[in-house]
C-alpha cells in the first residue's frame, strides 16, 4: 500500500554552501524501521531529480528515530552564487513529504489510529 | 545550574527578541548571534570606507536599551557582533552603555596575514571543490577563522558584562558560559560535546520553540509572541531547553529534534572548534511545559585544524520576474522563457549559467513539485551568472519588452528591469589551530 512519507514524518532542511540537507523524524518511534526501508538515498535523488545534480547521502539516528540526508550540488552553486529562489534548501524538507513510500497493512494502521 | 539564551539567530533577526529574554524572565546569560557566511564581506566593505565601522550595526543600540537591565538582573551579554572591527564595535558599546564592561575576543581575523600563512605554506584548499586559496588570492575580500568557546571563556573571566568576539562558531557562544561557570576542560570531550550540541539547538533563536517547525504547525500556540530558547545548563552536561513561561511558541520533543537536525552532516562527527560532537548519543526526554531534557551525550577530542571562512569576489548576477495568467499561463511562461534564451544567443552573450523557475509550479521542488492542469497565473524567474558585469547588465533589458514583443499577458513588470548584483562567495578552507592567536582585551 503506498503512503505519501508526509503521513508518518515531519522534515527539517537547510544548507552548507551547494549541499542542502535534510532531517526526516518518524512521527512515532515505531515507524523509524519504516523509513529506514522505505526512505533510501536512491529514492531521494530520484525524487527531485534534476535539482539535485551531485549524489545523496544518508545517515541513520537511531537515537532520535531519525534520517539525515546530505544532498550534494543542490542549490545552484548555493549562498550568495545560487540563481534559485531558494537558495538555502529552506523548502527540501517539506518537497520530500509527498514521496511515495510502500507499508503494509498492519504499518498503516498504526499510522491511521494515531492521526 | 545556569540559563544561557539565544535572543538572536542571525542578523535581521527580531529586534524585540533579546530585549524580551532580559525582561520576561530569569537569565544569566544572552547570546546573540549575528554573522553569516558572507556577512564579513560586507562588513569589510564598510571598515573599507570607514575605518570606524565593520560590525554589527544593530548591536550597540540594543546594549544601550537593554543596559540598567543586564546589571539590575545580572545578565551577561555574549555576541559575535564584533564582524570585522570587533573593537570599533566595542568602543560604540561603551559610549551607548558607559556602565558596562566590554571584552572583546581578538584573533580570528587573519585576513592581513594572509600573504604570511600561504608563504608558510599553508594552502587553504577549498574544502568543497579542493582548489588551493592562491588561485582566487587577489579577489579575496575577507578571511576570519572560526574561534571556539575557550578564548570566549576568557573574556568572561574578565567581569565582563558585554563579550564580543568577531568569526566564532555560533555554539562557542553558549557553550563558553559552560566553560567558564563549571571549569570545563579541554579534555572534558563530552561536557564540552553536551555544550555544543545545546548551542546547536538554541542558534537559530526561535526555530527551536516552533518556528519554522512543521510537526503540526498549526497548532502551535501564539507565535506573534514566540518565546526564544534558554538552556538550563548543569555542570554534569547535562541540560534542559525551555523558554519564559507565558511567552508563544512550543517545546516538545518532535520540535527540538527538527532543531537538532538543521544544517548538520554526519551526526556522529559533528566536527567544531572544541570538540566533536556525537549526535547519535543524545537522549531527549519531555518534561511538560515546554521543557525538554538532554542527557546521554558523548564527545571525542577536537580537530588539529579550525575551520577559516573566506569571502571573495566570484562575479555578477541578475535575476528577473514576469507574470503570465491563465489560460495557459505555464505554457505562455516557457514560450517567454525561449524567447529570452534565444535572443540572449543571439547578442553572443556568454552565462556560466542562466537558470529558469516557474514561480507557482515548480520553484522550491522542481520534479518533485505537485502538477496543477492549469494554474491560474505563473511567475517567469529567470536568472543569469557570470563573470562579465556588461553581460549580466545587457540581460538585465531583455525581460520588460516581452511584454509587448512575447506571448499575452506578461504583467507584473512594475519594478523595471533587475539590477546587475556582484557575487561575494564564500570559500571554506582549514588551517592548523598554532597558526592562530587569540587574544582577549578589557575596553575601558
Amino acid at each position: 500500500m503506498k503512503i505519501p512519507l508526509g503521513r508518518i514524518a515531519h522534515t527539517r532542511s537547510g544548507d552548507k554552501g551547494d549541499l542542502s540537507n535534510i532531517g526526516v523524524i518518524a512521527r512515532e518511534d515505531r515507524w523509524y524501521p519504516v523509513l529506514v526501508r522505505e526512505v533510501t538515498p536512491e529514492r531521494v535523488k530520484a525524487h527531485f531529480g534534476d535539482l539535485v545534480r551531485g549524489r545523496v547521502e544518508r545517515f541513520e539516528l537511531p537515537n532520535l528515530c531519525a534520517l539525515n540526508f546530505l544532498l550534494y550540488e543542490a542549490l545552484d552553486g548555493g549562498g550568495t552564487i545560487s540563481l534559485r529562489i531558494d537558495a538555502q534548501g529552506k523548502t527540501y524538507g517539506a518537497g520530500l513529504l509527498n514521496l511515495e513510500i510502500d507499508v503494509t497493512e498492519a504499518e498503516l494502521a498504526q499510522a491511521v489510529e494515531q492521526n | 545550574m545556569i540559563r544561557i539564551a539565544n535572543g538572536q539567530g542571525f542578523w535581521g533577526d527580531w529586534l524585540e527578541a533579546p530585549v524580551r529574554l532580559i525582561e520576561q524572565g530569569p537569565l544569566d546569560y544572552l547570546m546573540l548571534d549575528y554573522l553569516a557566511e558572507v556577512t564579513m564581506s560586507i562588513l569589510q566593505k564598510q571598515k573599507a570606507a570607514d575605518p570606524a565601522l565593520g560590525y554589527a550595526r544593530d548591536f550597540p543600540p540594543l546594549i544601550g536599551r537593554v543596559a540598567k537591565q543586564m546589571r539590575e538582573r545580572g545578565v551577561v551579554v555574549l555576541a559575535n557582533a564584533g564582524g570585522v572591527n570587533p573593537l570599533a564595535c566595542a568602543r560604540e558599546v561603551r559610549r551607548l552603555a558607559p556602565d558596562l564592561k566590554v571584552a572583546v575576543v581578538l584573533g580570528d581575523d587573519i585576513f592581513g596575514h594572509l600573504d604570511d600563512l600561504l608563504a608558510a605554506g599553508h594552502q587553504m584548499r577549498n574544502m568543497d571543490t579542493g582548489a588551493p586559496l592562491a588561485t582566487i588570492r587577489e579577489r579575496i575580500q575577507s578571511a576570519n577563522v572560526y574561534i571556539g568557546a575557550f578564548p570566549i571563556a576568557e573574556a568572561l573571566a574578565t567581569d565582563a558584562d558585554v563579550v564580543i568576539t568577531g568569526r566564532s562558531t555560533d555554539s562557542a557562544l553558549a557553550l563558553a558560559p559552560m566553560i567558564h561557570r563549571f571549569g570545563w576542560k579541554e579534555t572534558d570531550y563530552d561536557l564540552l560535546a553536551a555544550g555544543t550540541i545545546a548551542g546547536h539547538a538554541i542558534e537559530c533563536g526561535a526555530q527551536c520553540t516552533g518556528g519554522n517547525c512543521q510537526v503540526d504547525w498549526q497548532a502551535i500556540p501564539d507565535m506573534a509572541n514566540i518565546g526564544y530558547p534558554i538552556i538550563e545548563a548543569e555542570p554534569d552536561g547535562t541540560f534542559a531547553i525551555t523558554k519564559h513561561p507565558g511567552t508563544g511558541g512550543r517545546i516538545s520533543v518532535p520540535v527540538v529534534k527538527e532543531q537538532l537536525l538543521y544544517e548538520i552532516g554526519d551526526p556522529a562527527n559533528y566536527m567544531m572548534a572544541d570538540c566533536v560532537a556525537d549526535f547519535t548519543t543524545v537522549q531527549l526526554e519531555d518534561c511538560g511545559n515546554d521543557r525538554v531534557r538532554f542527557t546521554g551525550i558523548r564527545g571525542r577530542p577536537r580537530p588539529a585544524t579550525l575551520k577559516v571562512s573566506i569571502s571573495y569576489q566570484y562575479g555578477w548576477k541578475a535575476i528577473g520576474t514576469l507574470v503570465y495568467s491563465a489560460p495557459d499561463a505555464l505554457a505562455k511562461a516557457r514560450s517567454a522563457d525561449a524567447i529570452v534564451r534565444e535572443r540572449l544567443a543571439s547578442l553572443g552573450l556568454k552565462f556560466e549559467q542562466i537558470y529558469t523557475e516557474f514561480f507557482g509550479v515548480n520553484a522550491c521542488h522542481g520534479p518533485a513539485a505537485r502538477t496543477c492542469p492549469d494554474p491560474p497565473e505563473v511567475q517567469l524567474r529567470i536568472g543569469v551568472r557570470g563573470p562579465d558585469r556588461k553581460a549580466v547588465d545587457r540581460f538585465t533589458r531583455e525581460l520588460v519588452p516581452l511584454v509587448l514583443s512575447g506571448p499575452p499577458t506578461g504583467t507584473g513588470y512594475g519594478e523595471g528591469r533587475p539590477k546587475p548584483r556582484e557575487i561575494v562567495a564564500y570559500w571554506p578552507a582549514l588551517l592548523p589551530r598554532e597558526a592562530v592567536r587569540t587574544r582577549v582585551e578589557v575596553v575601558e
